[in-house]
């Protein structure tokens, strides 16, 4: 690994995405520091999980520059793309565990790929990654079908964390956990971000999350960042979309409950 | 790019190592060895790891430090990190807390009694599955009678587009495989009786097989494939997204709403399918009769006037309603017995068309039977 000067861990521009006649992101830019917890907000179908995954490289965009530690990922070639799967994690949604591995075999597979190490060193590892994200020795030889919700985000960040990325990418990570469990998964995520300097970019809709754990957030309206700054500045924001959002009504119940 | 390295410092106490480079996973092998050379015994009973000068440090590098020290910890022996650099004293702190469970090795089993725990596991599934069978046989009994009370509750659109699903889409797919067995059939009776004169009787061998036997079986097992697992797959699928919840906290049957529509479009499709299928045997035979043995197609509709009788071919289609009610419960009662994972509805998919294969079969050998001793 070479010693990297530039600040930015991404940096999104120009960036236009579109199926057929609709365009889903318009001329958008946006850049991640290294070692801060981003947050992406926007309306339902806005097009978040798109920009992540245009960023990843699973969505192809039709113009625009994306630069990952500054790398430019359709200009690699395949063995870069493989040096830099190594270096980023990725938490789906649904958890994407492989269904026909246990849990400890799910979090092995990258580090049996990729790592030439002993397979009594990558137990004790696995487990150790098993346990960072708070689950048991014991969760490992469950297979993905016998978690619960939590534990499957757990384990999935697990996995994501396998090969000590730099960047993690979290897909909706609190979605469908009840407060407590999304608390302590924030709490989890602020944690594991401070003990390996992780740069977070997570899309969420959840305000809590957004309070509690993100540097920045970045809101998406209408195929573009309309606001990115610390949280404090989004509430001050102007934007009719961003305003909405920040001061609804559900918003306002969670500042009434905090303040 | 530098390697990872361990030095042992010479002279003093206590015992000095000095770590340096970058103690990440891209050296694991490095790592390991490393870790795994420095012996035990000729260092002192404190042992200082100097790691100011590592670099990277990641999980992998903080477990080997840890494993290292756990090394001498399990020797007596006490191991402890100097000149920590801030940055890494959270991960080197974190990794000191995992793995201290100690690791049961989980008992293997006997293979004899997992052997037997299989049997018996399987034996009692069997008569789960017998269960779950009469069960949607009996749900399907009670609302036909109820539709028999009350005919206009029977969902007739429901009910014929079902059978247009099962029965005019199969006809082409149905037309082919069984022309292509009849001719099949036909060509290796022709080649082999020919050796001892008999190629005349391949009419009669065609005939039987195909009306009484092969007809009926290959169109019920290419139905149980093609129907069957589209029936499983569907109820399945409604059952994990809760539709079937959904349907019954409305009030509704499911069996009357879902399923008897569906069973009764294959008990009417099979039969047609079967006539239809035999008929396209037969030409398939009579063809390559014609075209391989020689036989012209008058002699060959002639032979088949005497070898055959109505009887072959109404025990043919005896058959088939039943061979659609065995395939119909079997699908929809797999469908219902998903649950909420799609790895669950593959698996059922897969378990209903092998079961119902299997009991087509079956049931094909009891009509065998029964036929047999009635005389037909």
């Amino acid at each position: 690994m070479v010693a990297t000067v530039e600040q930015s861990a991404i940096s999104v521009s120009d960036l236009m995405v579109g199926f057929g006649k609709k365009i889903v992101l318009d001329h958008l830019s946006l850049e991640v520091r290294r070692g801060e917890i981003l947050g992406l907000v926007g309306a339902s179908g806005g097009g978040k999980s798109v920009l992540l995954r245009t960023i990843i490289g699973l969505i192809p965009k039709r113009q625009g520059q994306i630069e990952i530690m500054g790398m430019e990922l359709d200009k690699a070639d395949p063995r870069e793309i493989r040096m830099i799967g190594r270096r980023w994690g990725i938490l789906f949604q649904q958890g994407a565990l492989f269904s026909s591995l246990t849990v400890r075999q799910n979090i092995q597979f990258p580090m049996r790929e990729n790592l030439e190490i002993s397979d009594s060193l990558l137990e004790e590892l696995a487990t150790a990654k098993l346990e960072m994200v708070g689950l048991s020795r014991d969760d490992g030889d469950k297979f993905p079908s016998e978690l619960s919700g939590g534990m499957t985000k757990r384990a999935a960040l697990a996995r994501a964390l396998a090969l000590d990325p730099e960047i993690v990418f979290l897909d909706e990570p609190t979605s469908g956990l009840d407060p407590i469990s999304a608390g302590e998964f924030d709490v989890l995520i602020s944690t594991l971000q401070r003990t390996f300097g992780l740069t977070v970019f997570m899309v969420t809709h959840d305000l809590d999350s957004l309070h509690t754990v993100c540097d920045r957030v970045a809101a998406l309206a209408d195929g573009k960042v309309v606001a990115v700054g610390p949280m404090r500045e989004l509430l001050d924001s102007e934007h009719p979309w961003v305003k909405s959002y920040f001061h609804g009504d559900r918003a306002r119940v969670r500042a009434g409950v905090t303040h | 790019m530098a390697n990872p390295t361990l030095t042992a410092i010479a002279g003093g106490e206590p015992t000095t190592f000095s770590a340096a480079g970058p103690w990440i996973a891209v050296h694991s092998s490095a790592l390991e060895q490393l870790v795994g050379s420095v012996s035990l015994q000729r260092a002192t009973p404190r042992i200082v790891i100097d790691i100011a000068g590592v670099e990277q440090l990641d999980t992998l590098g903080a477990w080997s430090l840890e494993r290292l020290a756990r090394r001498f910890q399990d020797h007596g022996q006490e191991l402890v990190f100097a000149r920590i650099p801030d940055r890494f004293r959270g991960l080197l702190d974190r990794v000191h807390d995992v793995n201290r469970e100690i690791s049961t090795p989980r008992a293997k089993a006997n293979r004899v009694i997992a052997g037997l725990e299989s049997v018996g596991r399987a034996t009692v599934g069997f008569k789960d599955d017998a269960k779950s069978f009469l069960e949607m046989l009996g749900a399907i009994g009670i609302s036909l009678l109820s539709i028999i009370v009350r005919p206009r509750t029977l969902r007739l659109t429901s009910a014929v587009h079902h059978l247009y699903r099962v029965g005019w889409q199969a006809i082409p797919i149905m037309l082919l495989i069984t022309f292509l067995i009849g001719a099949i059939i036909a060509q290796q009776g022709i080649f082999h009786f020919r050796k001892f004169g008999a190629d005349a009787y391949v009419v009669d061998m065609v005939g039987i097989l195909v009306l009484r036997e092969i007809g009926v079986l290959i169109v019920s097992i290419m139905v149980a494939g093609r129907s069957g697992s589209a029936y499983t797959a569907e109820l399945g699928s409604m059952k994990m997204r809760e539709e079937i919840d959904a349907l019954r906290t409305m009030g509704f049957d499911p069996v009357e709403v879902l399923i008897l529509p569906r069973v009764l479009a294959l008990v009417c499709a099979l039969p047609i399918l079967t006539f239809l299928g035999s008929m396209s045997a037969l030409y398939g035979g009579g063809l390559v009769a014609w075209l391989y043995g020689g036989m012209s197609p008058e002699i060959f509709i002639a032979r088949i006037r005497e070898a055959i009788s109505v009887t072959h071919f109404e025990v043919g289609m005896v058959k088939a309603p039943f061979m659609a009610l065995v395939i119909g419960v079997v699908a929809c009662s797999e469908g219902l017995r998903v649950k909420g994972s799609a790895e669950s509805l593959g698996l059922q998919t897969t378990t209903s068309v092998v079961k119902s294969i299997f009991l087509v079969i079956v049931l094909d050998g009891v009509f065998a039977i029964f036929f047999a001793s009635i005389g037909m």
